[in-house]
Parts: C-alpha cells; structure tokens; sequence
C-alpha cells in the first residue's frame, strides 16, 4: 500500500496507511497517546485532517481497519452494508460529506435512509472533519425513535434511565433512590440498576422488586438488571420478569470477548427476551452500553484509534434493534479522555457517530475522581446534548453513584434541562405524571413538599 | 409550640447512602447539598493522591509472610496515565520472585485507594488464611503502583494456580476505603477480565470483610474444583459479585 502524505510548505507529513490516518485525525486524547498511535503535533494532526477531506467515502468499503477474515464485527459491517442507501453519497470525498450533513438538503427524511447505508468507519472519519457545534447541529437532525413500554427519541422529547444503585444491592435502599428518582419525572427511559453482585438470585429478586414497583403505581416503564448477558439468559430461563436485556459490547471480535460475548449470543439473548412479549407498544429489548478506550483496554483495539473503534461498537448495537444505547463517555478514567475537554468532545462524538448509523443513543455524561474535570464541566456536556437530541440521559440521587464510584447526573439535572429546554419526557410517562396529579399548570414537575400527598402516597405504600 | 413534622423519607435514608431527598431550589441543588458534594469531591481527588504505607501493613499481615514489589509505573502520574505499565512488574521486582507450588497466592496492590488497602487488606487475608487451612498459600505479594493484571504476571513467576489480587478501588464521594478483590484461576499475562471473578465494595457500609471472607473462599475452592474462574464459574447462592468488573479500566459495568 502506497500510504498517504501532504505536503505542508516543505514539510512533508506521511501516513502509512488507513488506520493511521484515521488516528492522526483524532482530536488530541490521552488513549490514542497510550496506544502510540495519536499525531505528535498539532500541525500533522490537521495535515491528516486535509487528506482525509479528499479521501472518498467509498474507501472505507473496500479498506478494512480491522481485518475481514478474523473479525465477526467486520464482517457484520460489510455484509450488512445497504449500497442501495449509500447511493446518494457514493461519490463524496469525506470533506464533501462533512459539508452535505450540514447542509439543508440533509433533512430528517434523508438522514433516516441514509443511515442502513453508512458505516462506522465513515461516521467516524466525518467526525474528526467537525467541530463540537457540528456534531451537535447535525445529530439534531436525526431521529432514532424505539419503543417497549414507552417511546423513547422522540423529536423535542428528552428521557432519562433512573439509576438507583447500592453497594450491596439492598432492596429498601434502591427503592429510596427509585422514588427519590420519581418525584423528579425521571426513568421514562429505564430504570436500571447495576448490581454489586452477578448473580441469578440475586438479579431475579431486583427485577422482582422493580417489577412490584411499576405495577403498584402502574407506571408506563421497563426495568432492567445490568447483569452480564448469561445471567439475564439464566434468570429468563428461571421465569424472571426481564424487560430488557443488557451488555457492554465494544467494536471488536476480540474487544467483546474479554466482555465474554459473541454476536451469536447477543442475538440468543434478543430472542429469549422477545419471547416474553413484555413490551406494550414495541418490542425493542436491548440495551447496550459502550465507551471509547474499552477496545485498547483489552489489548483488542488492532491499532485502530479508539474513536473509529467505538463508533464500530455501534453497528453491534444496530443489529440487534436496541430500545437504549449509551456511551459512559467519562467513566473509563484518565489514561483513555484525560480531561473535561476530552470527555466533552468524546460524548458529542459517539452521540453523533451513533445517530448517524440510526442507533438510538443516550449518555451517561460523568466523570471519575482521578479525570480532571468536576460537575461544572458536566453542565456543559449535558446542556449541549440535549440541544443535539440525546435519547436519554442518565441519572442518580445527587449525582454520586454509591455503588459504582463515579459522578454522573443529578435527578436536579435532567428534571432543569427538561423545563429550560422545553423537551418534556416520553409521552406514555408524561401522560401518567399528568394522571397522577403531579405536573403544574406550566406543565412543570414542582418541587412537592415532604407531606404533600404526593409524597405520602408514593412513599406511604411503597414498602419493598 | 408546633410539632416536627414527621420525615417521610426517615426510613429510607437508614437504608442507603445515596443522596436522596436533597431538596430542591427551583430545579436546582440547595445551597447545603451543593457545598456537601464539592467538600467530598475534593476529599476523593485528594484519596487518590495519597501513598499506602507498606511497612505498616506488612507489620499488620505478621505472622504471615510478606514481600514487596513495584510495578513498572515509577510514580502516581505515570501509573495514571499509562495502564500498561501498571499491569506490569519493573524488572528489579521480577527478578527477586522466590518460585514455589501453591495452591492460592493473596497479591495486595495499591489501585487507586491507598485507604482501602490500609484499612481492609490485612484482616480479608488473615479471615481467609484461617478459612482455607486444605490450600497451600504462598507468601504474600504488596505491590505498589499496582493493577488488577499484575497479579497474572506475579503468580505465574511464583507457581501459584490461584490468585486473589486486592486492589484499592476508585475513591467515590462516599467511599473512598472501598476494596475489591479479582481471582484469577491459571494465572499468567493475558489473562482477560472475563476469566476473572470479582467481589467489590469491601468496606465498612459495603460488604463487611467477613462476608467478602466466605464469598472468596468460597469462590477460591470452587475454583480449584472445577478447575476455572470468570464468566463460567457462577454462584447460585446470594451475593457474588461478577465478572467484567474493573471499574478503574473497563466502561463494563454489569
């Protein structure tokens, strides 16, 4: 392969091939630095930039970062390619698409059949072509709705998963965080719990408990147990009530393995789960979470840089119809997004890769204790995605996760974006807080005090 | 004179330590809750700068046998930013591992609490040691500026077909003592983190060291029996904590 060059005055700046174009792109983060493969200056990082503008789209068809023969998710993209959708693009440069995705004529409409037809290789190399502004304005025009009891990507719409989490899993301690949860709107998306302890038993008696929940109150939500793939398999087999199953996948054959699944497992599971019928108005049962730096994490990321690997998690997701999707951009820690300017351009990144590819993306906007960054760079991250459109956000008693250790959103949060923003939860949800009782005469979800009735009555007869 | 009245969420705040409840200022944060969770973010960032004090937990470890390596991240800043280094010995460590046959081999690494392996390290390992009196257990590994995957390379030089690696865990604002423990059946470099097992949250409003006792026992001779650990090995009994758990490097959080 002749490899790739630019001349910048009398500097000339080589780039071996595809792979490492694609990573001296990348925008400046410390897990492409870890992996030795990120540009060592500011000026080659744009020289990559100007030849990719001119590389043509359909190269990525016929160029494989991660090689065809021994990686299943290569294959799933290739073999699932739509050309038919890709037409209209076929003949654009990167550069040229960059500039069609802004344009007007790239509608909802046009974006929508595109997306069977786009790969994540191109989604990705776009995304290096474009500014934080860009990733936002172009996701906001794209529209990935999916349905099981409520109906979550709506347009103008914001949902959220309520985490309760518990470092032991105590049943009256994650009930107190789900109805603190409630009182603020929050879980129209999901609520989801991840246990401290993976196990069939254990996972059976939370999916019990938050069963109990939803029918007592007959809230319009699904529930989930983020358990690993096998043990939600098992608890379905024991007569479990599993709404959604969940998994961490990542965009290598290798990279999920370390999570110990196949794509012929992910898709045992999506089968058992359908089998219970459960969903009201749609039968979408997955739930995937990703992040960039898990592919290089476990040693399985084949010099590709970590961004063009987590978009390629999100063609694992297509396949298998997912009702959720979220990136955990900021929970992986430092040595993969180092700061708070990092983490920020990672979740406006993977939320665009992803609607682009039609996957229905949320975040976990969060950050650990050993990243630089605190709850003021969160405001930011937050505020700009759900002007992009997010699907959900997630959120936690105070933004401190108990359980896994790390800050996310608040309840405070997303309850703040949802009045400022005017993006109401989803309309199953919504009709049900309306029913309820509990919105105001703005259509706001007040502050209602300790003896309220509200109150009383949520938390009067909600005994685990 | 008026009474208190009663707080709803009374019973409920005895059941967690999570922020519930905080009230709101419009849609905001109170002032109060605002200032409480900076005063503990600032608390977690300092955990993670500070050093464990090994000669103090060999001492705490005693009668058991006790020896010390580094990992090949010279310095916190280091260890941070480059994972890769943390999973491996430095080579003077390496060179002085006394060979031998055992059965389980305790590895405890510093991570990202130096607090958690202070407090907690020395009496998991004393409650096991009393519980597994049928194992051979080799002497005990501290390892500074230490990862989960460094225990691989350590068994495997020592000949153990078992280990427990216990590491700091990642500070949260209302944990920061808080250890986990990976065993790791056939130990060598490469190991992936599926083939672990992981019990986390070891601290005194998590899971007691007692409980983590049993849980690990019972795990390491389960283990040993079916001759495995990681995904395939499962416990039907309450409270095992799962595979795929790395919270300081892995995005998986099942």
């Amino acid at each position: 392969m002749a490899g790739y060059h630019c001349d910048l005055g009398r500097q000339r700046h080589r780039f071996d091939d595809l792979k490492a174009l694609m990573a001296c792109a990348s925008p400046r983060r410390s897990g492409d630095e870890l992996a030795g493969i990120a540009a060592d200056s500011d000026e080659r990082r744009v020289a990559a930039r100007m030849v990719l503008a001119d590389l043509p789209l359909k190269t990525f068809l016929t160029e494989a970062l991660v090689a065809y023969e021994t990686d299943e998710v290569t294959r799933l993209i290739i073999d699932s390619h739509d050309a038919e959708a890709f037409r209209p693009v076929a003949h654009m440069t990167v550069g040229q698409f960059r500039d069609w995705l802004l344009s007007y004529e790239a509608d909802t409409v046009a974006l929508t059949a595109l997306a069977p037809g786009l790969t994540p290789e191109m989604v990705a190399a776009v995304s290096k072509l474009m500014r934080n502004h860009d990733l936002v304005c172009v996701a906001a025009k794209c529209s990935v709705v999916t349905r099981f009891r409520t109906t979550v990507g709506l347009p103008g719409r914001l949902s959220s998963r309520l985490q309760p989490n518990h470092p032991t899993d105590d049943p009256t301690g994650i009930a107190a965080s789900t109805l603190d949860g409630l009182l603020y709107g929050i879980g129209d998306a999901v609520i989801g719990i991840n246990p401290a302890t993976d196990n069939v038993p254990a996972c059976i008696a939370l999916l019990e408990m938050l069963d109990a929940v939803r029918t007592r109150f007959d809230i319009p939500v699904q529930s989930c147990v983020l358990a690993h793939v096998t043990t939600t398999i098992q608890a379905i087999e024991r007569g479990a009530p599993v709404d959604l199953v969940f998994q961490s996948i990542a965009g290598t054959e290798k990279a999920n393995a370390g999570f110990g699944v196949t794509l012929s497992l992910l898709a045992e599971a999506q089968e058992a789960a359908k089998s219970l019928k459960r969903g009201t108005i749609g039968d979408n049962v997955m739930y995937f979470e990703t992040g960039q730096g898990s592919a290089l994490s476990a040693d399985a990321h084949f010099g590709v840089d970590q961004q063009t690997v987590e978009a390629r998690a999100y063609a694992v997701a297509r396949a298998f119809d997912p009702l959720l999707v979220n990136t955990v951009v900021g929970f992986i820690g430092p040595e993969y997004l180092y700061d708070a300017k990092q983490i920020t351009r990672a979740g406006l990144e993977d939320h665009f890769c992803a609607k682009l590819l039609g996957v229905p993306m949320g975040c976990d906007v969060c950050y650990t204790n050993h990243a630089e960054a605190d709850q003021d760079d969160m405001d930011v991250l937050m505020t700009m995605l759900a002007t992009a459109g997010v699907n959900f956000l997630i959120a936690v008693p105070g933004a401190d996760d108990v359980m896994l250790n790390y800050q996310s959103l608040s309840y405070h949060d997303v309850l703040g974006l949802r009045h400022l923003l005017k993006r109401p939860p989803a309309p199953e949800f919504e009709a049900w807080l309306e029913k309820a009782g509990w919105l105001d005469e703005q259509r706001r979800l007040p502050p209602w005090p300790d003896q309220s009735l509200v109150v009383s009555a949520l938390l009067g007869s909600a005994a685990p | 004179m008026s009474e208190t009245p009663k707080d709803p969420w009374a019973r409920f705040r005895s059941a967690t330590r999570a922020r519930i409840a905080l009230g709101r200022s419009g849609d905001a944060l109170p002032t109060k809750a605002l200032l409480e969770f900076q005063l503990a973010h600032a608390r977690a960032r300092d955990a993670v700068h500070s050093a464990v004090d090994f000669d103090r937990l060999a001492t705490d470890l005693a009668p058991l046998e006790s020896l010390r390596v580094h990992s090949a991240a010279s310095d916190r800043p280091t260890y941070l930013r480059r994972p890769d280094l943390g999973r491996r010995l430095d080579p003077a460590s390496a060179a002085t591992l006394p060979a031998g046959e055992w059965d389980l081999l305790f590895v405890i690494a510093d991570g990202l609490s130096a607090a958690a392996v202070q407090v907690n390290a020395a009496p998991l390992v004393h409650a096991c040691v009393s519980r597994l009196p049928h194992l051979r257990i080799g002497p005990v590994v501290l390892a500074a500026q230490a990862r989960v995957a460094l225990g691989d390379e350590v068994a495997s030089a020592m000949g153990a077909r078992l280990v427990a690696l216990l590491v700091g865990e990642r500070p949260g604002l209302s944990a920061a003592e808080s250890l986990g423990v990976y065993l790791t059946w056939d130990p060598r470099p490469g190991r992936a983190d599926s083939e672990r097992n992981c019990i986390s949250n070891i601290h005194s409003d998590g899971l007691s060291k007692r409980a983590a006792a049993d849980k690990l026992c019972w795990l390491a001779t389960e283990a040993a029996r079916l001759k495995l650990t990681g995904v395939a090995l499962k416990e039907d009994a309450p409270s095992l904590a799962g595979p795929d758990n790395e919270k300081n490097q892995l995005p998986d959080r099942s």
